[in-house]
């Protein structure tokens, strides 16, 4: 064995130990049998899945489809999308602002954009929670200048959930956006519009093609742990509409499911590995 | 104002960066009126200001001071989209993620010509740069000639009045820029379009153009035709940077100019200023310093022979400044040859020394 092949042995152990393993694991539960108080017997079992789409009758056994948890799935996509789309619109001028200073000042305004990792999640998300309550600051303001007669409901719902995973990706946006934007060769735009492109043209036919490499990074990156976000809905949302994470949650806290909480995982595992494949084999096309 | 045989004249036209003591004056009072169907180069050493001017004119930046009109209209404040002008630019900036036929049919899509239109346009102009058969290509699949092509052809497509071209063959090979050269100027003289050329190599200045203007420290140092920038110089840049003229310090006497070493070079002129004599190192035939006649410079010694294959040079000592002399190979003055340490003389031909204001 040649030595460099054993530098990789502490992020290929890393991987396994902390990757491969727990989803092998994951993906296992979900087809056991739940034990009473949580945890699982060794006892194969499809009955996880199921209940993803079907309602089993108490008494006769029967199966009659339930939507419920289809809509949660729906409901967190949509979510994830919603907050996806308001990062890409924040994020892409601010990505491209940043690009085009002096590279003096561009560490500055990256170093800026990572500030709130400083501070825990928990912690910012709640006094995002305290900015927004009946009582909070904008609601005071707002009623003190008169602009509002009672307090506008902005937290325990699903506005709040969004402002919740938009403020908290808002970088993983930021940072892809503007490693393409910094490779973005400015004498296209130039050409764009010696070429009689208007300023929209430019914008759609040469700067968003170019950047698309880095705009679906960006989007994957605040997409896929949008879709499953516990702490926002959780704290934000006021546990009222349940997204898929809180569900998850839920089967392993006081449902004590644990292998319909991992077949969800699963599900929602399965469901982001196709889209990336999707996505990968299309840019692959793209570039053949 | 109209004036329908100037495709683009500038008047007092100045870019400056920067303010203050800071302030760098990239181009200064230039005045330039480039004439319709011409093929017109900006000629000048790097950093001269060449691709400022063309910017200027593209629209892409606005000067500071002075005025662009284009077929006398006055474009100050017309953005790039809107001029009749489009460009070659220096390292082509094709879209990455267009093939060859999309990016030369860019600009007529932008301009939301018919389909059909677009497709019948694309496909001339592909056959007009010979790049057929490759329209599926991407850029990164092209080499650098058909990259050049391709960057012709799309700033050809949209029917342009005035091609701005900045030092477009530079990044080819020798023999692909001498073929480039040919096939430009052809295609020049077949669309009637007028070309402003920007370019640091003489030769390509010399063969292409109609005129020349010579730039240096963001002015026109001289505008002429190749024949008149070549053989009549105006200043020692111009002499120098076009066929590297020798430039002989000299002061004026009663029977012509004094040159140290070489004699006396008939001339009129105020007694006892500083000139400087231009002469072509072709211009000269060297002779054994023996048989002197009167009119020869010299005598001098070889300092070194340099054989360049098509020609043969001399550098010679003896005079205020080494003097190179330049033989073609071949011919009866090819037989001729000197060793280091020969003496020799130089005998200039008829009105080939031009005496310039020091
Ligand atoms: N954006 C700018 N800011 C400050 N100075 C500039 C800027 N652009 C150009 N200059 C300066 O203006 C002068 C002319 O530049 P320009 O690019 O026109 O030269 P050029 O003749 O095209 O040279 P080259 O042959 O190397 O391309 C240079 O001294 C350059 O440093
Ligand atoms: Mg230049």
């Amino acid at each position: 064995m040649k030595l460099h092949r054993l530098l990789l042995a502490p992020s290929l152990g890393t991987i396994l130990i902390f990757m491969a393993l727990p989803i092998a694991l994951t993906t296992l539960y979900s087809v056991l049998t739940p034990a009473q108080h949580g945890g699982v017997i060794w006892q194969p079992s499809g009955e996880a899945y199921v209940r993803l789409m079907f309602e089993r009758d108490i008494f006769d056994d029967t199966l009659s489809f339930n939507a419920d948890y289809l809509q949660i799935l729906g409901r967190s996509a949509l979510q994830a999308g919603f907050a996806t789309i308001l990062c890409l619109l924040i994020g892409l001028p601010t990505a491209w602002f940043i690009a085009t200073r002096p590279p003096a000042q561009k560490s500055l305004w990256l170093m800026l954009v990572t500030v709130p990792y400083w501070v825990n999640l928990l912690v910012r998300t709640i006094a995002l929670l305290l900015m927004l309550r009946d009582e909070g600051p904008i609601n005071g303001a707002l009623q003190s200048m008169g602009l509002t007669d009672g307090p506008l409901p902005l937290a325990y719902n699903n506005f709040a959930i969004g402002l919740g995973l938009v403020s908290s990706f808002l970088p993983f946006m930021i940072l892809p956006l503007y490693a393409a934007i910094e490779r973005f060769d400015f004498s296209l735009l130039e050409a764009a519009y010696d070429l009689h492109a208007s300023r929209w043209q430019a914008v759609w036919s040469v700067i968003l093609p170019i950047l698309r490499p880095g705009l679906i990074a960006g989007g994957l990156l605040v997409f896929i742990p949008g879709i499953g976000s516990y702490l926002a809905p959780d704290i934000l949302g006021g546990g009222k509409t349940l997204m898929l994470g809180n569900l998850i949650g839920m089967q392993f806290q006081g449902s004590r499911n644990w292998p319909f909480g991992a077949a969800l995982s699963t599900v929602l595992m399965s469901v982001t590995l196709i889209a990336l494949i999707l996505v990968a084999r299309r840019a692959a096309r793209e570039a053949a | 104002m109209q004036d329908h045989g100037d495709a683009c004249r500038l008047t007092g036209l100045g870019r400056t960066y920067g303010r203050g003591a800071s302030a760098h004056h990239a181009l200064g009072g230039i005045d330039l009126a480039i004439r319709a169907n011409e093929f017109f180069t900006l000629l000048g050493p790097s950093g001269c200001g060449k691709t400022t001017l063309l910017r200027l004119i593209a629209g892409f930046d606005q000067p500071t001071v002075g005025e662009i009109a284009i077929f006398g209209r006055n474009v100050a404040g017309m953005p790039p989209e809107d001029r009749p002008v489009n460009t070659v630019f220096q390292h082509y900036a094709l879209f990455p993620h267009l093939t060859v036929a999309e990016n030369v049919g860019f600009a007529l899509r932008m301009l939301g010509r018919p389909r059909t239109e677009i497709a019948a346009t694309v496909a001339r102009m592909v056959e007009l740069v010979g790049l057929e058969g490759m329209e599926k290509r991407r850029p990164d699949q092209l080499s650098g000639g058909q990259k050049q092509r391709v960057a012709l052809a799309r700033a050809l497509a949209p029917g342009p009045k005035i091609l701005l071209l900045d030092e477009p063959l530079s990044a080819l090979d020798a023999k692909l820029r001498q073929r480039m050269r040919s096939e430009l100027k052809a295609l020049q003289r077949e669309t009637g379009i007028t070309f402003v050329f920007v370019t640091h190599d003489q030769d390509e200045a010399l063969a292409m153009s109609d005129r020349i203007a010579v730039m240096q420290g963001g002015k026109v140092q001289q505008l002429g035709r190749p024949e008149e920038i070549y053989e009549a110089p105006a200043n020692r840049f111009v002499a120098d940077f076009i066929g590297g003229a020798n430039l002989i310090p000299a002061r004026m006497g009663p029977e012509g100019a004094v040159a140290e070493g070489l004699g006396t070079i008939p001339a009129t002129g105020t007694g006892g200023a500083e000139v400087t004599l231009a002469i072509r190192p072709e211009r000269l035939a060297i002779l054994p310093a023996g048989g002197h006649q009167p009119g020869d410079l010299g005598p001098l010694t070889v300092a070194e022979r340099i054989y360049m294959g098509n020609e043969l040079s001399f550098r010679l000592e003896g005079a205020a400044v080494p003097l190179h002399v330049t033989l073609p190979r071949g011919g009866l003055r090819g037989a001729l040859d000197f060793a280091p340490g020969d003496r020799v003389a130089l005998r200039p031909e008829a009105g080939a020394i031009r005496l310039l204001a020091s």
